[in-house]
Order: structure tokens, then sequence, then C-alpha cells
């Protein structure tokens, strides 16, 4: 079941092309990964998620239907350039910001003072915002970015600027509301934070996708059927059917090897080999990190 | 709209909450009455108080005279003129003339002397008086009689009237210059304080990034009109309270001088119902009073208040949106410098205009078009209406203005949109032009 589908949509500036023919669909209640190298288009392509912008071309259908003011409210955005108004306080910016969004006043004041509660920020309610602390500031962000509980939550950069408790603090909330059936879009260029939350990836560079999957199908993709092996003694192995390297040695002094299968010789058939040969102390495959998947990937090394 | 109702909501309810908002509201109703009052009383105080003068006069003329008034003594001198000089020089006095024995058909030589620059009002004084002097000299010399000249000086009041629908009604320029003087300040006063106030509250939300969080739920457009909106009805309000405020002083004001208004409306019915001679004579009794009573029944204060509701509105959509536009492109109030300028100029104008040409010459040429012109109709029309303005021009002003704003809200708001959401761009002329023709 997709939330979002996003269909060739292109858009580009008087100066540079921001989007060329990207489409992509997102399911729902998945933590969607979209990355890119910064500048690729990826606050482009949030803004017109939001409707801040128009695309030139293409369209984007949310539940089956065509983007539309309707769906304000079922959207809620964590830009990655944010702020509050300084001057007003905590409270009735939270009111006013979930009022935009469509709640009733009174659905936002509670709403706004239970998630205060929950974030144990309830005594600053009537405090002035200039007055918060940066940490406290960002906690009304999150506020006000899922108070109306919407269907779709967009952080841009959501851990740029956090600081660790409250980055913590937020994944544990992004967790939970993607539990209860919301879907989450993570726009980010720090690949280790997509590593353990996401479960779809796109990528984007250059204005164009480069990738798009799930997380697990990309890694099986992009495994190199490369095994690492910790050992002591030497390893012969037939040059046809295997690649294989000399990392040195390990902090335990004993050898380390790459082993790459070439042929579709199963992993077991591999330890088996080894155990004759030498004792083997780890047998790990190597996964490559969605890190060096986009490094290759953009720099166009790693092939299928 | 339910959006643009909570913005302008914000909008005003952040303004007038802050005390700033409330000091100058109750304080500018009380500062102005209270500078210009406190200013005609020292100038009153200094009249009073002034001393008198002393000045020396050598004076070789057989027919010039010079009476001590409550300004100036006169203490005759003689001797020569060098001595008298330095004579002079070591008195306390305030100045010495020397007067020559003169040719009346061509009176010089007349010399005046003083420590400290005398002022041209008191020179012109001079001259006048020995030119009349002289004159009734001249006269007596004709052959006319002492008593024939007596009877020459006549004091001339003239009494304007405006005619206008068959009706005639006696027009008093001062005063209602006077009143369109102050609308037309008003508005212009308005333009720039209420103007800066929605591009520091825009330059305030693209500052604190607020921005893209609200543009993500209000399309750019609503979230300006409703800025612009938002302002002026805090402009609006606090006119309202002066007016109340104003009001409520002068009422309180007549009260203590023991004149209520419901008095004065009957007198001044009484005043109408009285025969033809015998209103006369009344006049004749306190003319001055009954003088300002007409006239200013005669204002109409409604129409005034009305127009000036609309010009303050329209004047300020037309600036407001383009203030907007600005706040829009820069990054920084000092920014915001280098595009102020062409916006000030038209408003500035306005001024200028009703200065230079709407009180000499309220229905001339250039006073006709600049109070149509929608940039700067709202000043100046304001100081022509109470000279009384044909329908038409009105007409043709408004709908001029409401077409004006209509043009510059559709020129800032296409800048705008794409303003709100650059940051740290250089921007300059070419650059604003290219954001007005982007597709969004």
């Amino acid at each position: 079941m997709e939330l979002l589908e996003i269909k060739n949509i292109s858009k580009s500036y008087a100066s540079h092309k921001a989007l060329s023919n990207v489409s992509m669909s997102i399911p729902k209640q998945s933590i969607f990964g979209l990355l890119g190298p910064n500048g690729a288009g990826k606050t482009t392509l949030i803004r017109i998620i939001n409707q801040i912008i128009d695309p030139d071309e293409g369209s984007v259908l949310i539940n089956g239907e065509k983007l539309n003011a309707n769906h304000i409210k079922l959207i809620g955005y964590l830009p990655e350039e944010r702020g509050l108004y300084k001057k007003m306080k905590v409270g009735e910016q939270l009111v006013y910001l979930g009022q935009l969004r469509g709640l009733s006043k009174k659905r936002a004041i509670s709403q706004g003072k239970h998630w205060c509660k929950k974030l144990e920020i309830a005594d600053w309610w009537s405090k002035k915002v200039e007055d918060l602390s940066k940490g406290m500031a960002q906690k009304i962000q999150f506020i006000s970015t899922i108070m109306h509980e919407p269907e779709l939550i967009i952080l841009d950069e959501p851990f740029s600027g956090f600081d660790p408790i409250n980055a913590n603090l937020i994944k544990d909330e992004i967790l939970e509301f993607k539990d209860r059936g919301a879907t989450v879009i993570f726009s980010t260029h720090r690949m280790e934070s997509v590593e353990q939350l996401c479960d779809h990836i796109a990528m984007i560079d250059n204005a164009e996708k480069i990738l798009d999957g799930s997380k697990k199908e990309i890694k099986n993709t992009y495994k190199t059927n490369t095994y690492q092996v910790e050992h002591t003694g030497g390893i012969q192995l037939p040059e046809p059917l295997y690649e294989v390297h000399n990392n040195g040695i390990s902090e335990n002094d004993n050898a380390l090897t790459s082993i790459r299968i070439k042929t579709n010789t199963r992993s077991n058939e591999l330890l088996s080999e080894l155990i004759k040969q030498t004792e083997v102390h780890s047998f790990v495959e190597n996964i490559p990190s969605i890190n060096d998947i986009f490094i290759a990937k953009v720099k166009g090394g790693l092939h299928e | 709209m339910n959006k643009i109702w909570l913005i302008i909501q914000r909008e005003f309810l952040s303004r007038v909450k802050k005390k700033s908002f409330l000091i100058a509201t109750l304080l500018v109703p009380l500062l102005f009455p209270t500078i210009i009052g406190g200013m005609i009383y020292f100038a009153m105080e200094q009249e009073k108080n002034a001393e008198q003068r002393t000045i020396q006069l050598l004076n070789n003329s057989a027919f010039l005279k010079f009476e001590d008034s409550s300004k100036y003594k006169y203490i005759s001198v003689e001797g020569d003129v060098d001595l008298a000089k330095k004579a002079f020089n070591e008195s306390d006095d305030f100045a010495f003339v020397y007067i020559p024995e003169i040719d009346l058909e061509n009176p010089e030589g007349i010399n005046f002397y003083s420590k400290s620059s005398p002022g041209i009002t008191l020179i012109s004084e001079f001259e006048r008086n020995i030119e009349r002097q002289i004159r009734d000299v001249k006269l007596l010399n004709s052959g006319l009689s002492q008593e024939v000249l007596d009877k020459l000086k006549t004091n001339v009041d003239i009494n304007s009237f405006n005619i206008q629908d068959g009706e005639e009604k006696k027009s008093s320029s001062e005063l209602i210059s006077g009143i369109g003087y102050i609308m037309g300040m008003l508005i212009y006063i308005f333009l720039f304080v209420y103007g800066a106030q929605v591009m520091q509250g825009v330059i305030e939300e693209k500052n604190s990034k607020i921005i893209e969080v609200i543009v993500s739920t209000v399309k750019p457009f609503h979230l300006m009109m409703g800025k612009v909106i938002g302002v002026a009805s805090v402009g609006l309000f606090q006119f309202l309270i002066w007016i109340l405020l104003s009001t409520g002083i002068s009422m309180g004001a007549a009260a203590y001088f023991g004149v209520s208004s419901g008095q004065q409306v009957m007198m001044t019915q009484a005043m109408n119902e009285l025969p033809q001679e015998q209103q006369m004579n009344m006049k004749d009794i306190n003319p001055d009073v009954q003088e300002v009573f007409n006239t200013i029944s005669d204002i109409p204060i409604l129409k005034i208040t009305l127009l000036f509701i609309f010009y303050f509105l329209g004047g300020y959509l037309l600036y407001g949106a383009l203030f907007a536009a600005i706040g829009s492109a820069v990054d920084t109030p000092a920014d915001a410098q280098q595009f102020m300028f062409p916006i000030m100029l038209p408003i500035i104008i306005g001024l200028m205009g009703l200065f230079m040409f709407v009180f000499k010459d309220p229905n001339g040429a250039v006073s006709f078009w600049l109070s149509v012109i929608p940039f700067t109709s709202p000043i100046v029309m304001m100081g022509r209406v109470g000279f009384g303005v044909p329908a038409w021009e009105i007409a043709l002003s408004m709908v001029l203005l409401v077409a004006g704003f209509v043009f510059t809200i559709w020129l800032a708001g296409r800048i705008y949109r794409v303003g709100i959401l650059m940051h740290g761009t250089k921007v300059n002329y070419k650059v604003l032009a290219k954001w007005f023709m982007m597709k969004h």
C-alpha cells in the first residue's frame, strides 16, 4: 500500500535543473530515507510534497489523490531551516501552528499541552520562546510538527543542530508514530542516521534519482559476496573460484584475509574448505553500508 | 480563508498586546496637543514678559514721529551722529536709529544700528511705519484734510464663500487647510510607520526561519495578505482609539469651559432662525466666535473621516504590499535601505505636493494630478477634500487607487513568494525582476 506516489517530477530554476524526471513511491507505515549530497534536489522535492512550490511537470498522489490543500492537515513538516516566533509565548505559538495545520483551537490547546507534558516542558507553556534554551526550542519545533497527528511526517535533516539527547528522544517518538501507522520521510546527507532507522531508501544526486528500494534489497543487491576471515595458518584457494586478499594482521595477531566468491558457491562451502586448511577465529560477510553504496553510486564505482 | 483570518488575528494581537502599542496609542493624542499648547503658552508668556526695548533716536526730520509701543521705547538723542553712535555703543540700549533731514520725494539715509541682528520683522515694521507717515504727509500736502485722511482708513475682512450645488457655504481656508494638513500628515506618518512594520514582520519571519513551516500550511500570498491586513487593522484600531480619546478630551474640555455641544447646536439653530437683520446684529456682537462655530459645523466630519479611512487603507495596501516584498527579498533591515528609496520617493512627493501646490491652489492642475495618481493620491486628496472637490474627481481618484493597490499587491506577491525562501542571496533589481518572472 503506497501512501505517496511521486510521478515523473521535474523542476528547474532559471540557472539549473533541481529535479529531473524523478519518480518514487513511498509505502505506508515505512520510514523512508531520502538521501543525497547537498544541493542534489532533496529540499526541492520536499517543498513540492509540502505544496510550497509547484513542479514544472509530473504529479504527486497522496493516498491515490492528487495533492491539494486538504492534505495540509495530513502532513507534518520539520524543515531544515527551522525556527519559531521569538516574541510569542510557547503555548500561543503551538496553538497557532496547530490551527494552521487544521486543528480546532480547543484541540490545538489540548494536543499542545499533552505533548509539552510528554516531552517535559509543560512548565514553559506561558514563557516566551526567546527565553528558551536551544534544546527546548527544538522540542517545541518537533511538537509543532506532530501535534496534529499527521499521517505523513517529513523531517528534513532532523538531527542537524539537535543535541544527542533530543535526537534520541525524537528517534523514539518517530518509531512510536510509525508503529501507530504513520509514514515518515527522512531527508539527510548523513548516512549513518539512516542505517538504523530507515526501511526504505531513495537516493538523489544531481537532480536525478539514482537508487530506490527497501534497505534490505538494496544491501543485498550491492553485496559483493566478500567475506572477512580472521585465522591462524595459511590459506590456499583455487584462483578461478575465489579472489583472495591478504589484509594483514588483526589486533589479536591473527591473519586477516578477505575472500570474494566469484561463482555461486555458497558461504558454507567456503567455510568448510577453510576449516580444513586453517583455524578460523571469525567469519563475517562484508555487507556494504549505505554510506559505501552511496559513495560508490555517486562516484559510479560499484556495479550491479 | 479561515487561515488568513488566523494570520490576521496573530498579527493584530501580537502587536496590540505590546506595551509599546499601548504607550504610543495613549501618548500620541496627548503629546501633540500638549506640545502645541506648550508652544503657544510659551510664545504668549514671552510676548507678555518681553522687555520693552529701548531705541535711541537721532531724528533730524521734521515730520517723522515715533510713539512708544509695548515693545519699543524711544529716547531722543541729539548732536553729532558719530558721537551718538559711540554713546549708544556704551549704553545697554537695543538699537540706535539715525534719521537725517529727509527729502519727501527721495527719503534716503535712514540707518539702523544694533548690537545684535534685529530681525527682518523689526526692520520691515520700521519701514512700513515710515512709509505710512510719509504718505500721510504727502496726502496732507496735496490738500486733503485730516478728517478725510482718518476716514480713508478702513479695515477689510474678506468673507469667502464656496458655491456648490447652488448652496452657499462660508469657507474658512485656514481651518480647512489645517484639517487637510493634519489628515495628509497622518496618512503620511501611517504609511511609513505601518509600512515599516509590515517589512519588519516579514524580515523577522525570514530571519527566525519560521517562514518555511508557515508556507507549508498557507499560500505565501495569503500569508502576505494576512500580515498586511493584520497590520492595517492595528492602524485602524489605533486611529479609532485616537478619535474616541480626542472626542472625549474635547467634550471634557467643552464641559469644563461651560459649553456643551448640545448647547452649541441649539445656538447655531437659533441663529439661523433669526431674521437676517438680527442675525447680522448678533454677528456684530461676537463675529469671531460665531464664524468659527459656523465653519466647524459646516465641515463634513463624517465625510472626511470616511474618506480618511478609505485613503488610509488604499494607500496603505498599495505601499504595504511593496514593503512586504522588500522585506521578503532581504535578510536584514540594513539590506532593505537600497530598495526603500524608490518607494519613499512618491510618498515624499505627495507630501511636498501637499505643501507646495494644494494649499496655494487646491484645484490647480498639479493638485488635480497628484490627487488622482494612486501613489500620491492618499496624501494629496486628503489635503484637498476640505476645499471641496467635485464628486467625479474623488470617484476617479478612488477607482485608480483601488486599481493601483491591486496592481502593487499582485507585483509584490510574485516577488514575495520567491523571496521568503531565499537566504543569503545578494539581491538587486535584476534579481527581483527574475523572481517576478519566475514560475512557481
